[in-house]
């Protein structure tokens, strides 16, 4: 019954996305009709095809691990693809005539540049916030992931979000929201994947055979309500054409500013924080074997987090059309955040007492350890930042691009690598990770990677904002906007030599997890199974 | 039954949760981090107080301390206007063929004008004022001026502009697109011709002969017998090494069939007088000023 539901919804889609591709009024939109025209048309023969078999029964007692094996793949290959895009754009920035001419525009910086963040904030980071999100609720819930194959319609589902803003970017699609780039259309569909993500989350902690919830799923239930509050609301826009990616925005001048850096910096507090805090409480205590410091700074540091993360967006518009009132409030709120957010690194860290030896002999929690301590250090830095005389300095400078890296890199990246070297083996049943030394070697590349990505943009953030006041005795400037730019320019390289140290680690690691799959020996004990722990 | 934490002798209480193995130690928030977030949330209050910060109906609170960002810009701009405003009228005030001389008005002058020229001209003309080779970005280093190099000229173009729509005292000249009026043949010929004007060989040196009458006919108005260019109307002259859209045969006919159109805006409604006289002194004093 359900399959012949779904037929006619296929059909339907299908239907109405041949029409609007023959109605498109831009290259983007037409292309993401016919692409919708392809898959709901295959997705159609292949329910057609399989309506009548009889479905195999679903082994409730087990835990749903392809659709997390199918996640790590994912965040793997779009952390590959993430990083390659950002190593291009370093060297555009560099070297301008990387914009080749040959591309007609296509392959221009402006072009790449949200390929590039998305990418690896929404492809490489969520793919890894999702997969573990199904891995971890499972695990510390002792329950199958509700919704049978909804998972899997949220891991497709949130490819198909990926290609579509990817491609978009591409080809002019875009409505010029930093990390809000895609066209309503594709805002849409996330926000039916994402409901779908929050329903499967739920229904497997609702139905939880543990009596509490453990603090990963607070974080990772943060994450997940807030980041479908924040993209709902920024992204309210009303269609120039129901045939067009071409959207107007609803808030308008310093109000559509605001709820974009509302939206800018909750991204990074609930999708890049609190959703990746989440994956900290779980693999460092599991990877450490040994008990989470303190229960009670987790609750306290949470709720502080969660509280005080969403007012402190302000403090992008220092020194703009915002008033000044909102601008303080920014500022302070983003100040008192700087304990709760160490918190988070305490906790992690603290994990470790008792089992510091096994800094020697596992790089994978010294990838860990360093990437709390790169989050230690980017939410210090943030704080200072949003500081009205130090953003004065920095802000519109690459010291700017400086945090984000260290954060990013070093903290989303490295959490995110350590969690993929814990879950490989894991899931494919393996007794070891292939090599330790690989590992170690992907832990210096981009350990120095990220050393000389973050030094080489303070170096020049902080030269450009003092170039920029640069004044003579008469109050006169001295420097102009190009003696800036090119003054730049050798840092410029040693960021994109940073960059390619960063991904020639993460590919090792693909190397690695890939030959841990093929080559390493299976394990005989299977951890697939849902026991409660006690 | 997966792997439970670790524990040692010594190790604190744990609270009795566990999950997938893992347990939490019962340990206190550490006493630091407590109490430097307790000064954080004290020192935040005491900020809100001191600046603009809680929003009411209508308005804000405007702290104690009457602080606004607007203001704090605003009071740093008046700070050097006021300063500088004795020698800005001056400078404003003074015959422009006297600044030169007199060596206080001078040195201001060229570093408020340097200032000027990063701010508003290096856009198009770069930074270092040497323009954009063969793109219609003028170099100003050099002594070849399109309009006169003399700083009463230059007082006059940067005023007003060149070719805008803005000011009806822009400069304006409009070379015609050859391209409607003579033959592909014809264009050839003198773009031939116009080659050896500055001592280089033509391409083509048969149809030299020939361009030479279509020059006479069709430039001369302009360029002049000799090629060397009217400051009157703007027209460059055709005899040296200095071609602002390139000199190679291509661009020569790219330039006669289609024209060129080159726009200065007007400086008049976004710089001062002293400010437009302080640029003026500048770029006449790079190098090439008469």
């Amino acid at each position: 019954m359900l399959n012949y539901f779904k037929l006619i919804v296929l059909g339907l889609i299908t239907l109405f996305a041949m029409i609007a591709a023959n109605y498109a009024r831009d290259l983007a939109y037409q292309m993401h009709a016919v692409l919708i025209v392809l898959i709901s048309g295959g997705l159609f023969l292949w329910v057609l095809r399989g309506t009548d078999e009889p479905a195999a029964p679903e082994p409730m007692n087990e835990y749903q691990d392809g659709v997390v094996r199918a996640g790590v793949i994912a965040t793997a290959f779009w952390g590959i693809a993430g990083f390659l895009v950002g190593v291009i754009i370093a060297f555009q920035l560099a070297f301008p005539a990387l914009n080749l001419d040959v591309l007609q525009g296509y392959g221009n910086f402006g072009r790449l540049r949200p390929l590039h963040t998305s990418a690896v904030i929404f492809a490489f980071g969520g793919n890894a916030l999702i997969a573990s999100s199904f891995f971890i609720v499972q695990r510390t819930s002792a329950a199958r992931l509700w919704g049978g194959n909804l998972g899997w319609f949220v891991f497709w589902g949130y490819q198909l979000f990926i290609v579509l803003a990817a491609t978009g970017y591409l080809l002019g699609g875009t409505q010029s929201k930093e990390y809000a780039e895609p066209e309503w259309y594709v805002d849409l569909w996330l926000t039916v994947v994402w409901l779908a993500f929050l329903a499967v989350f739920l229904g497997t902690l609702i139905k939880r055979k543990e009596p509490h919830i453990y603090v990963a799923n607070w974080f990772l239930l943060a994450f997940i309500v807030t980041v479908a509050m924040l993209h709902v609301v920024n992204n309210i826009s009303i269609p120039v054409s129901v045939f067009g990616s071409k959207s107007v925005q609803v808030f308008a001048g310093v109000q559509d500013a605001m709820v974009q850096w509302w939206y800018g910096h909750n991204a990074v507090g609930f999708f890049l924080t609190a959703g990746f805090l989440g994956m900290m409480y779980y693999f460092i205590p599991k990877q450490a074997e040994r008990p989470v410091f303190s229960y009670k700074l987790s609750i306290i540091h949470f709720w502080a987090l969660i509280f005080l993360y969403i007012w402190a967006g302000p403090h992008h518009l220092h020194y703009t059309a915002l008033p000044t009132w909102a601008s303080t409030l920014g500022m302070v709120f983003s100040i008192v955040l700087w304990m709760p957010s160490w918190g988070g690194m305490i906790n992690g860290l603290m994990t470790l007492s008792g089992a510091w030896d096994k800094l020697r002999t596992d790089p994978v929690i010294r990838m860990m350890v360093i990437s709390v301590g790169f989050y230690g250090m980017s939410t210090f830095e943030g704080p200072m930042m949003s500081i009205r005389a130090v953003n004065s300095l920095s802000h519109y400078t690459d010291w700017t691009i400086g945090h984000v890296h260290s954060g990013a890199l070093g903290w989303n990246g490295m959490i995110t690598f350590g969690a993929l070297y814990y879950l490989t083996p894991v899931l494919w049943k393996r007794e070891r990770l292939y090599s330790l030394t690989l590992v170690s070697w992907h832990f210096w590349l981009a350990t120095i990677g990220i050393v000389l990505y973050a030094a080489s943009m303070w170096v020049t953030g902080i030269m450009e904002g003092l170039m920029w006041r640069e004044v003579d005795a008469n109050g006169f400037l001295v420097n102009s906007f190009a003696d800036t730019v090119s003054a730049k320019f050798p840092m410029y390289v040693v960021r994109g030599l940073g960059g390619v140290l960063f991904l020639t680690g993460a590919l090792i690691m693909c190397y690695n997890l890939w030959m841990t799959v093929r080559r390493s020996p299976a394990k005989e004990a299977s951890l697939s199974t849902a026991v409660p722990a006690e | 039954m997966s792997k439970k934490s670790q524990k040692f002798e010594g190790d604190p209480n744990t609270t009795g949760h566990v999950w997938d193995g893992i347990e939490e130690f019962d340990n206190p928030m550490p006493r630091w981090w407590l109490w430097t977030f307790y000064a954080c949330i004290i020192w935040g209050l005491a900020y809100t107080v001191a600046y603009p910060a809680w929003p009411l109906i209508n308005s804000a609170t405007t702290g104690l301390l009457g602080y606004t960002t607007r203001g704090e810009v605003a009071e740093a701009i008046a700070e050097v206007e006021e300063a500088n405003a004795s020698i800005n009228t001056r400078l404003a005030e003074a015959d422009l063929t006297a600044i030169a001389d007199d060596p206080e008005l001078a040195v201001y002058a060229t570093s408020a004008g340097a200032a000027v020229f990063r701010t508003w001209c290096a856009q198009c003309h770069g930074s270092g004022a040497a323009g954009v080779q063969a793109s219609g970005y003028p170099n100003l280093l050099d002594d070849d001026w399109l309009w006169g190099g003399d700083i009463e000229s230059i007082h006059t173009t940067i005023s007003h502009g060149i070719r805008n729509e803005d000011d009806p005292d822009a400069r304006y000249s409009e070379m015609p697109v050859f391209g409607e009026l003579l033959e592909k043949e014809e264009i050839a010929q003198v773009s031939n011709f116009v080659m050896t004007l500055s001592g280089r060989e033509a391409q083509d040196p048969s149809m030299v002969e020939a361009g030479a009458e279509v020059y006479e006919y069709n430039c001369v108005a302009c360029h002049g017998e000799d090629g060397a260019g009217n400051r009157d109307l703007g027209s460059p002259n055709l005899t040296d090494a200095i071609w602002l859209y390139g000199g190679s045969y291509e661009k020569l006919v790219e330039t006669v069939t289609y024209s060129r159109y080159g726009v200065m805006p007007p400086w008049t409604e976004r710089l001062s007088e002293a400010e437009i006289r302080a640029v003026s002194i500048y770029v006449h004093q790079l190098g090439g000023g008469e």
